[in-house]
Formats: C-alpha cells, sequence, structure tokens
C-alpha cells in the first residue's frame, strides 16, 4: 500500500498533462476535450484515495503516534554554489488530507461542469484550466520546499484569473479578473519576501521541514523571524481573502459557478491557511501562538477575528446569492485564520477539511438554482423565491449545506467549528471565543435569510424552473452527504482525523509551549448550538412572520440605520479605499509625472532626436551624398570614358606594335636594371 | 675560343629574331623570326653551360627545344585557321582587336 505513498507524485502529474493533452487535442476530441480532464482527475482522485487508506494503515513511527514518511526526492530541481535543491514529495497527514480534498472537489465541479458549461463558447478551454488549477493546487499541497509551493501557489493565481474572466468579453468579468490578480498579487510579494527571508534563516535552505525546524530551535534572531512571518502573513491576507484585502472575492463571482465552488470556495482560498499551517513553526515561533499569558491578542488571530464578523456583516446587505456565499466563505476563511492564531492548528485544517465540502455544496447548488431556477440569474430578491418544490434535490443539499454552514448539531461544520472555540478557549484566547460565537450567530442569520429568499416566499422570477440534471444533482448529493459525515471523523468523542493530520512540527511547538489539544467541551458546544438556534429562529420569524416589525423598514425612517446600511452595502468603502484612494493617490501623482516626463523629457528627447536626425539627414544628402559622393561617381565615369578615349587609340589592333610596345618596355626595363646592378652595388 | 664571340652570334641572332617579328608582315616568317630568338637563347644556355663546366645548360636547352617545337605547332595551327578565314596571312590585315 505504500506504493500510493512514495509515487504521489503522479496525482499532480496527472492533471498536468491532462492540461497539455487538452490544450493540443481537446478540440479535435468527441467531447471537446472534457473526457481527459474528467478522467485524469479521477484517477488522481482514486490514487489519492489510495494514499489515503495507505496512510491510515500506517503505524506510526514518530514520537506521540505521528505517523512519517520519508520526504521522496524525485529530482535536483537545480545547483547554486554549494546548495542544490530538489524536487521533492512531502507527505505527511496534512498533505494526503489535502489532496484527498482537492481531488474530491475537482472531481465534483468536472462532473458538474460538463452540465453547468454545456455549449459554452471555450468549453475546451475552461477544462484545460480547471485542470491546470487543480495540477497547480496538488503541486502546493505537496511542495517540500517553499519554492515547490511558490510555484504552486502562483500557478493557482493565473488559473483563477483566467476563470474569473472566462467570460472576458463582458467588462465587468474581466476587471474582476484583474482585480482578483493584482490583489492576492500584493499578497504575494510577501511570499516571495518570507520565502527569501526563511531560506537564509534557515541556513540557506528552501525546505519546509527544515526551516520549521529551524524556527522551533529558537536559534533564529526573532525580529527576522516576526518579519519573515508577517511577510507571510500578508501573503494569506491577500490569497486567503482576509481583512482587509478580502475585496476581491466576491468581486471572482463573476466566474462561472462551479469555478467558484472549486477555486474561490474549497480549495485555492485555503491556501493562505494551509501556507500557515505548514509554516506552522515560524507562525508559532514568530507570533508566540502557544506562550499563553505572554499575549491573549496575535496578529494573524485578529486578522481572522476581524474577518469573520466584517464578513458576516457583508453577506446579510447582498442580494446576488453567489456573494452571500462569497462573504461566507470570506468570514469561513476567517474562521480558520484565527484558529490558527489561537494554536487550534487540528481544528483550523480539520475545519478546512469539512468547510471545502459543505461550501462547494452551497456553491454547486447557487449554480444550480441559476442553471435550472432563475434563467441565469443570481440575484435573490429579483428571480428567485419559491424554488423549494421546483427543486427538491436542490433545496434539499442547500438546505444541509446551509445547517453544516451555521453549525447545528451532528454536521460537519458543528464538529469542527466547536473544536475551533473550544481550543481558542482553552489556550487562552478567550475574546477570540467569543468572537467566534459571534461569528456563527451572524453565520446562521445570513444563511437563514439566503435559504428562504431563495427558496420560501413566491417565486418572483419569469422562467419556468424545474429540477436540474442528473449530472448537477449527483455532485450535490454526493456533498451533502459529506457536509454530514465529514464532521464524524472527530466528532461523537473519536480523534481519527486527529491522529491521522497529527504533525510532528505542530507536536514540537505546542510542547515548546507547554500547550495540549482541547477536549470536546459540551459546555462551548452547547452555547454555540443554543446561539446559532436562536440566530436562526430570530431571522426566520424576521421574514417568514414578519416578526419585530419595528426593524422593518428601518432604514426609511432612521437616517442613522440608512447610513450605516449604506456603509455596509458599499462594503466599508473598502474597494473605494483600495481603488480610488490608495490605487488612486499612488496611480495619480506617480501618473501625472510620468506624463510630464513623458511629455517634456521623453518626448522633447525624441522629437529632439527626429529633428536633429532629419536635419542631420538633409545636410548629408544635400553635401554629402550629393556633391561628394554622387559627384566622384560620376566624375569617376565621365573619368573613365574620357580616358578610354584617349586610350582607344593606342588600340590598333596590330598585333606587331604591341609587340614592339613589349619589346621596348623590356628593353627599357631591363637597361635600367643593369645600369642599376653595375653602378650602384 | 671566347665566350664573348658566342654571346655576340646569339645577340645577332635574337636582334634578327626581333626585327623579323616586329617587321614581317607574313605570319610564317614571324614564326620561324620566334624561333631565332629561341635558338639565340639556346646558343647563351649552352655557351654558358659549357664555360661553366656544367649539363643544365644544355638540358635547359633540350627543354627550350621541346617547347618551342609544340609552340610553333600551335602557332602554325592558328595561321592555317587565319588563312582559310580569310585567305591571307597579312598580319596587318588580321585588326579585328582594333579598340
Amino acid at each position: 500500500m505504500t506504493w500510493f505513498l512514495t509515487n504521489a507524485w503522479l496525482i499532480p502529474l496527472l492533471p498536468a498533462l491532462s492540461f497539455a493533452v487538452i490544450l493540443l487535442f481537446g478540440k479535435k476530441l468527441p467531447r471537446q476535450g472534457s473526457e481527459v480532464g474528467v478522467a485524469a482527475v479521477a484517477i488522481s482522485f482514486l490514487l489519492a484515495i489510495g494514499a489515503g487508506i495507505a496512510w491510515i494503515g500506517l503505524s506510526p513511527t514518530g514520537p506521540d503516534g505521528i505517523r512519517q514518511v520519508p520526504e521522496n526526492n524525485l529530482f535536483t530541481w537545480f545547483h547554486f554554489g554549494a546548495n542544490s535543491t530538489s524536487f521533492g514529495i512531502h507527505i505527511d497527514g496534512l498533505s494526503v488530507m489535502l489532496l484527498f480534498v482537492v481531488t474530491f472537489i475537482a472531481l465534483m465541479v468536472h462532473v458538474y461542469s460538463l452540465e453547468y458549461l454545456r455549449g459554452d463558447r471555450r468549453y475546451t478551454y475552461f477544462f484545460a484550466a480547471l485542470s491546470l488549477f487543480t495540477a497547480s493546487m496538488l503541486v502546493m499541497v505537496t511542495a517540500a520546499n517553499s519554492l515547490q509551493l511558490l510555484l504552486g501557489w502562483e500557478g493557482m493565481g493565473v488559473c483563477s484569473f483566467m476563470l474569473i474572466g472566462h467570460w472576458w468579453e463582458d467588462k465587468p468579468n474581466s476587471d474582476a479578473a484583474l482585480k482578483a490578480f493584482f490583489t492576492t498579487r500584493t499578497g504575494d510579494i510577501g511570499l516571495l519576501i518570507g520565502i527569501t527571508m526563511t531560506f537564509f534563516l534557515a541556513g540557506q535552505t528552501f525546505n519546509i521541514t527544515a526551516i520549521n525546524n529551524a524556527a522551533l530551535s529558537g536559534k533564529m534572531n526573532h525580529t527576522l523571524l516576526l518579519l519573515a512571518a508577517l511577510a507571510f502573513t500578508a501573503a494569506v491576507v491577500g490569497k486567503s481573502a482576509q481583512f482587509p484585502l478580502h475585496t476581491w472575492l466576491p468581486d471572482a463571482m463573476a466566474g462561472p459557478t462551479p469555478v467558484s465552488a472549486l477555486i474561490h470556495a474549497a480549495t485555492m482560498v485555503v491556501a493562505g491557511v494551509y501556507l500557515i499551517s505548514r509554516f506552522y513553526g515560524v507562525f508559532s515561533q514568530a507570533f508566540h501562538i502557544f506562550t499563553i499569558g505572554h499575549s491573549g491578542f496575535n496578529l494573524i488571530a485578529i486578522i481572522g477575528a476581524v474577518t469573520i464578523v466584517i464578513a458576516a456583516v457583508l453577506a446579510f446587505v447582498q442580494h446576488d446569492i453567489k456573494k452571500v456565499l462569497a462573504y461566507s466563505t470570506v468570514s469561513q476563511l476567517g474562521y480558520m485564520v484565527m484558529a490558527l492564531g489561537v494554536g487550534a492548528w487540528q481544528a483550523a485544517i480539520f475545519h478546512l477539511f469539512t468547510h471545502a465540502f459543505f461550501k462547494a455544496d452551497l456553491f454547486l447548488g447557487a449554480g444550480s438554482v441559476s442553471h435550472s431556477g432563475s434563467h441565469h440569474s443570481f440575484d435573490m430578491k429579483k428571480d428567485m423565491g419559491g424554488l423549494r418544490k421546483a427543486m427538491p434535490i436542490t433545496f434539499a443539499t442547500f438546505i444541509i449545506g446551509s445547517l453544516a454552514l451555521a453549525g447545528l448539531f451532528p454536521l460537519a461544520g458543528f464538529w469542527s467549528k466547536d473544536e475551533i472555540l473550544a481550543n481558542a478557549g482553552h489556550n487562552g484566547y478567550a475574546i477570540f471565543m467569543v468572537v467566534g460565537i459571534i461569528g456563527a450567530m451572524m453565520t446562521a442569520g445570513y444563511m437563514t435569510r439566503c435559504v428562504w429568499l431563495t427558496f420560501f416566499g413566491e417565486y418572483r422570477g419569469h422562467g419556468h424552473p424545474q429540477e436540474s440534471p442528473k449530472l448537477i444533482t449527483v455532485p450535490l448529493c454526493i456533498l451533502s452527504f459529506m457536509a454530514i459525515v465529514a464532521g464524524w471523523l472527530n466528532g461523537f468523542g473519536l480523534h481519527d482525523f486527529g491522529s491521522w493530520t497529527a504533525n510532528p512540527v505542530v507536536d514540537a511547538a505546542m510542547k515548546l509551549g507547554h500547550a495540549t489539544e482541547a477536549k470536546f467541551s459540551l459546555p462551548t458546544a452547547l452555547i454555540s448550538t443554543v446561539a446559532v438556534l436562536v440566530a436562526i429562529g430570530f431571522a426566520w420569524a424576521y421574514y417568514e412572520y414578519h416578526a419585530f416589525g419595528f426593524l422593518h423598514g428601518l432604514t426609511d425612517r432612521s437616517h442613522a440605520a440608512k447610513a450605516s446600511y449604506t456603509f455596509i452595502w458599499e462594503k466599508y468603502y473598502l474597494d473605494t479605499l483600495w481603488t480610488d484612494i490608495v490605487v488612486g493617490s499612488i496611480k495619480k501623482p506617480i501618473a501625472a509625472a510620468f506624463y510630464w516626463v513623458d511629455q517634456k523629457v521623453i518626448n522633447g528627447a525624441v522629437d529632439g532626436a527626429g529633428i536633429g536626425a532629419r536635419l542631420t539627414g538633409e545636410f548629408v544628402y544635400r553635401y554629402i551624398d550629393q556633391d561628394v559622393i554622387d559627384k566622384a561617381i560620376n566624375e569617376t565615369g565621365i573619368g573613365a570614358e574620357e580616358g578610354g578615349s584617349v586610350l582607344r587609340r593606342l588600340q590598333t589592333g596590330r598585333v606587331q606594335q604591341y609587340a614592339a610596345a613589349f619589346f621596348g618596355i623590356g628593353v627599357v626595363i631591363i637597361g635600367i636594371g643593369l645600369l642599376a646592378l653595375t653602378h650602384s652595388f | 675560343m671566347q665566350l664573348n664571340e658566342f654571346l655576340f652570334l646569339a645577340a645577332f641572332l635574337f636582334c634578327t629574331g626581333v626585327y623579323g617579328v616586329l617587321a614581317r608582315k607574313n605570319s610564317v616568317l614571324v614564326l620561324m623570326s620566334v624561333e631565332l630568338i629561341l635558338n639565340a637563347v639556346n646558343i647563351n644556355l649552352i655557351a654558358f653551360g659549357a664555360f661553366d663546366h656544367t649539363i643544365a645548360g644544355q638540358v635547359f636547352a633540350l627543354f627550350v627545344i621541346a617547347v618551342a617545337a609544340a609552340e610553333v605547332g600551335v602557332g602554325l595551327a592558328i595561321v592555317l585557321l587565319i588563312y582559310r578565314n580569310r585567305h591571307s596571312i597579312d598580319l596587318d590585315k588580321v585588326d579585328v582587336m582594333k579598340g
């Protein structure tokens, strides 16, 4: 069985090959390349399952029951100096788990896309990009060194750009693609800086395990380590859409819905979470995460907590179902980042695991609604409502996804969310536990609103809603099944997920901080469940029974309410801050300065050069070309002609005259030679 | 016998040959005059060789005779062709090379 672990490099390789095949031959294939993409991802998925089973079957060899396999160095990537960097596959619980999640969601999305994008103008291209994305993500999660991680990271960024702008003919779509790309690039600068810094801090190595061990050894300069961790944090904020760079993710919903499900909900956006969890030695040491009492705060926990709340608030005012889900994703990513910040490593990646299933389920459900229920619209207020009768399967799966997201017992979200809250409290981060509970309430509230607007009330659209075809509903059913059971791996007192993903780096970091893993905490679970139920009940009463009448139409009566609604509707003016104020203030003076330089200096120089060249040219033409060169050539011709007419008289044609001339000249030359010989020597 | 006597003879023959080449109109006589020039050279070569007690002069003379024979062969062929085309071997009339 360990064959699956030693040959895990096949898992990223297959989608990469599929990308090349689709790109080169896709259009000629009977199903325009989609079959290649689906087949490659399906085989990768089977291999990932094999790797998962092999991993679980592995007997723990490390300390504290941690499973370990040696790093598989495939080949030497490059040398520089005395240093050589290998292209390697790092297999541990985290990467095996992500291999499974990524290939699973990718397979579901591939199948779903067969129907959802049927007849699309760039069908082949779509599957090629989807394959490349899958390959990049798989490269990233198996990366043994930080450069491989960067390779996968940036590859995903490119695919995200291509897929958000899939329908680039519409300006908003290409704008959204550019916004996503540039915003994440802003953070990626941090990733480059972080990789460079850790390379030198860890003694000239890109190997992630070595970097973590060096950070945990405590021999690093703490200030430099903190700077490296801050640089990484910038990358996380960009890629995982954390406050204040989260603004790209809601706009990224301009892409096709399967893309939103795969890239902007389940997999790519968790890259930042993965980055922190992969470099946990660096982060935990830099931010003193486990040193309880030293500080109840640290930067990543704060970023996560702020993101949870502000994104959840925004989710309340959206009309677009996908934007609700997008803000929900931002909020849930905030949960994961906050969990990592408060030392709940296990809980964070467990939440990553469960979130992938129910959020993909919700996105694909929203796609199903727009595909068959609302005439390709995502506007809940205008084109949806009352769809539960027409689309029973979509409705059921969406409800399951929503309840899992809200964190109701016994669905997946309950177990992972509760683990985060319990660990936050256990590690001494009480404030963040409170924030987490508030976030859970808000999540329940906005999901109730979303479900009510979409599936209850009267149908407000103009189409003929019907259930989606099997290619859409089957992935939905599978995903909603996972949304129920995925949490049971670490629920009901089990600790399977925990022992499978036990990580030596995290273990060492926790030992350094004398921290322990929190047990399932019944009071926390009860409090959060009650809070969630209250939120659902409140929202339900508000929408279904028009309860709390004083709240309805509040924005029309109260200026303060109106102002705060506008503030939220305008997304806290963060977009304005970024595009108009930050980018504008950078752009305008610099642009003006460059314009001035352009007009005055460069154009002047260019014009001057042009005029100078013209004048020189005229001078050269008139005086040198015409007078000197042409004249010389003409004169040569004339001279030759005149010389010829003189000389032709000598050309009598009489052989004997020539002979006489030869003879005479010969006599003269020999005579001179003789005289010279006899007299001068 | 003095070397001078041979050299004078050779010089006389040479001058006769040059005169013939430059002054005669008849192509055949011009060719014969060329032979005179070559033979003047031969006399010089043999005389110098004999007075130097070396065989090299005679060897060179034999070479010159062989080359002269070939030259006369080519020359006579040219003259023959000129005669066929122009029914004359007068060199003054062969002036198509006039510029």
